[in-house]
């Protein structure tokens, strides 16, 4: 059984249907990416996995756990998962440190000495020691960004969603967020990525996935889906993204 | 040429320059009129020695006033110039130079009337008070009215001001949670919604006035003990508790709604509780946000607690009309009038300088 099974999932924001069955496993271990134009339902789907949006119909689990429906404990399943958004979404009242310490704090039950050199740790291995005291609106968009990743991990989640993380990013500061997640990835850490970096996705996804309005049109290795994808869709999202400069 | 359909030379020709605006008349205009406002001044100021019975005080006042109005005349002389170098300058094509000054002379001869035109407001504002041989004076301002009621009106003062800051600390908190009732979720939350809503309108479409009465006069004839021996002052309290918590519960109730939802996403996604979420995320932002509109509605009530006299409240303005129905004068309720002036400018200062700095840090100061 894999570690994270999302089976045949169906999501509708009134009467529009965005995500369309879509059936997709997770190992664990693997890095998988989703890759698919603007608008086909990427960040829906992650955001599903988190339970931040309900399903209509499918399930999702985790480690054997069914988290959709009715009578999960949410709270429960959002300590195993971690989410970091496109747009950082840091708390702009709180420091970098208190960002990073509230949820192992309140949620985790970690007392605030650990909690403090937990984060202190963290933010040292992404070289952002010397920010810990700054307030989320002093910092660059990369570094937001690694904070956000670090805010994440000081829960220890069990598998990691991102999405989209560095579309906001200016090129310069791209690199060096995602050198975080390649550590991630070598470190073994299970996780789901949608992403535009072609290049990224080739280097770290065991499993890369194409999606096209709401289902998966055609998924394989990073190898198979860049080098001879099958779908004439598939093909054509990749050379417009070849054109823009990002392959 | 242009291979683009993007570009198209025909739809942007270079421009002609403009040549430069008139000046000479609107600084003429500027001159004269700071000139009339300095005479209208003159005049004021010999009504206000003539009153003042030719006094030092009010002869350097006045001196101090005329002056005052001549700075209008200055950049008014200055646009004058400018008009004249405008002319000489443009006789000797010199076009850029030219049209540069006639912009800073148009300027002056703008300021020159900004100017003249706020020293009118005073001069005619002293005038009007002064009229009738100092009419509007001794009805609104004698000084003996006021030098008998002055100790009494500022001890009752201190009751508006101790039932203001009361009122505000409670409305800070019933505010904030009718706000949060208000948006609990799902339907074990509706009954409360309800009973929230319904509090929010019938408390915003009562006046503050009959909310008053109702509870000053009312609660103590209900039977009920506790309220029967509560002071009259404390039910005043309650009264305006009540009527401005539901205002303040909508201000929140903004504030809240204007956190972006990825906010709340990020927090339920690590794991918080929609309480969790609301107490260390949601509030905490929305608090700082609304604080500006929070006060402004805090001035509204402290100007109301002046309401409370019709409860028998012996507040200032309670205290001031059985001074003026004593000495037939009305000083003393513009007496009162002055303390709320006096305890309300800083706050509205305040309020702006924080508006202000919202404003800037948004700019990305
Ligand atoms: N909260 C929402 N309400 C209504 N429609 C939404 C909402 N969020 C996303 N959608 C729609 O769902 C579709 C998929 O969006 P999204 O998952 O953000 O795509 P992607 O991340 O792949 O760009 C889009 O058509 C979008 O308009
Ligand atoms: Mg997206």
């Amino acid at each position: 059984m894999a570690f994270l099974e999302i089976d045949g999932v169906h999501k509708s924001y009134g009467h529009h249907e965005v995500l369309k069955g879509v059936t997709l496993n997770v190992e664990r271990h693997e890095v998988v990416c989703l890759i698919g134009a603007s608008g086909s339902g990427k960040s829906t789907l992650l955001r599903c996995v988190n339970a931040l949006e309900d399903i209509q119909d499918g399930v999702i689990r985790i480690d054997g756990d069914t988290v959709t429906g009715a009578g999960v404990d949410l709270n429960a399943l959002r300590r195993d998962v971690g989410i970091v958004f496109q747009s950082y979404n840091l708390f702009p009242h709180m420091s970098v440190l208190e960002n990073i310490m509230l949820a192992p704090m309140r949620v985790g039950g970690v007392k605030k000495r650990e909690a403090l050199e937990r984060a202190e740790r963290l933010l040292e291995s992404v070289g952002m020691e010397d920010k810990a005291k700054s307030y989320p609106d002093m910092l660059s968009g990369g570094q937001q960004q690694r904070v956000a990743i670090v805010r994440a991990l000081a829960m220890q989640p069990r598998v990691m969603l991102l999405d989209e993380i560095t579309a906001a990013l200016d090129p310069e500061l791209v690199g060096d967020v995602l050198e975080i997640v390649r550590e991630l990835a070598h470190g073994g850490l299970t996780m789901l990525l949608a992403t535009h970096e072609m290049g990224f996705a080739k280097e770290v996804a065991s499993q890369v996935c194409f999606l096209d309005a709401g289902s998966i049109l055609e998924r394989g290795s990073a190898q198979d889906i860049f080098e001879n994808p099958r779908e004439e869709r598939t093909q054509q999202f990749l050379s417009r993204v070849v054109k823009s400069g990002r392959l | 040429m242009s291979t683009s359909s993007l570009v198209n030379e025909e739809l942007q020709p270079s421009p002609t320059p403009a040549p430069p605006r008139p000046v000479f008349a609107v600084a003429m205009v500027g001159l004269v009129f700071a000139v009339v406002v300095s005479l209208v001044m003159v005049k004021a100021v010999l009504m206000l020695r003539h009153f003042n019975h030719d006094g030092p005080v009010s002869t350097t006042v006045g001196v101090i006033l005329v002056v005052l109005t001549l700075y209008a005349w200055y950049p008014a002389a200055k646009a004058l110039g400018a008009g004249q170098q405008r002319a000489s300058l443009l006789s000797q094509d010199q076009l850029v130079p030219s049209r540069r000054i006639a912009a800073r002379g148009r300027e002056d001869a703008l300021i020159a009337m900004g100017y003249a035109a706020a020293g009118l407001i005073v001069a005619l504002l002293l005038i009007i008070v002064l009229a009738k041989d100092g009419g509007v004076a001794t009805t609104f301002f004698a000084l003996h009215p006021i030098r008998l009621s002055f100790n009494q009106v500022i001890h009752a003062f201190w009751i508006n001001i101790w039932v203001a800051c009361v009122s505000e600390v409670l409305v800070l908190i019933l505010g904030l949670v009718v706000a949060i009732v208000r948006m609990l979720p799902g339907r074990a939350g509706a009954p409360l919604r309800m009973i929230a809503m319904v509090y929010c309108d019938i408390f915003r479409a009562i006046p503050a006035i009959v909310v008053i009465m109702l509870i000053v006069f009312g609660l103590p004839l209900t039977g009920v003990r506790f309220f029967q021996t509560m002071p009259l002052t404390w039910l005043g309290i309650i009264a305006l508790t009540l009527t401005y918590s539901a205002y303040v519960s909508e201000v929140y109730r903004a504030g809240l709604a204007s956190i972006h939802p990825s906010q709340s996403a990020a927090a339920r996604s690590l794991g918080l509780s929609y309480t969790q979420t609301l107490r260390t995320v949601l509030v905490p932002q929305a608090v700082r946000r609304v604080i500006p509109p929070l006060l402004n509605d805090f001035i509204s009530l402290q100007k109301d607690t002046a309401l409370l006299s019709v409860a028998a409240i012996s507040e200032a303005l309670l205290v001031a009309k059985l001074w003026e129905a004593q000495l037939f004068n009305l000083s003393p309720i513009a007496l009162v009038a002055a303390f709320f002036i006096i305890i309300t400018i800083p706050q509205a200062r305040f309020v702006d300088y924080l508006i202000d700095r919202d404003a800037a840090r948004r700019a990305g100061k």
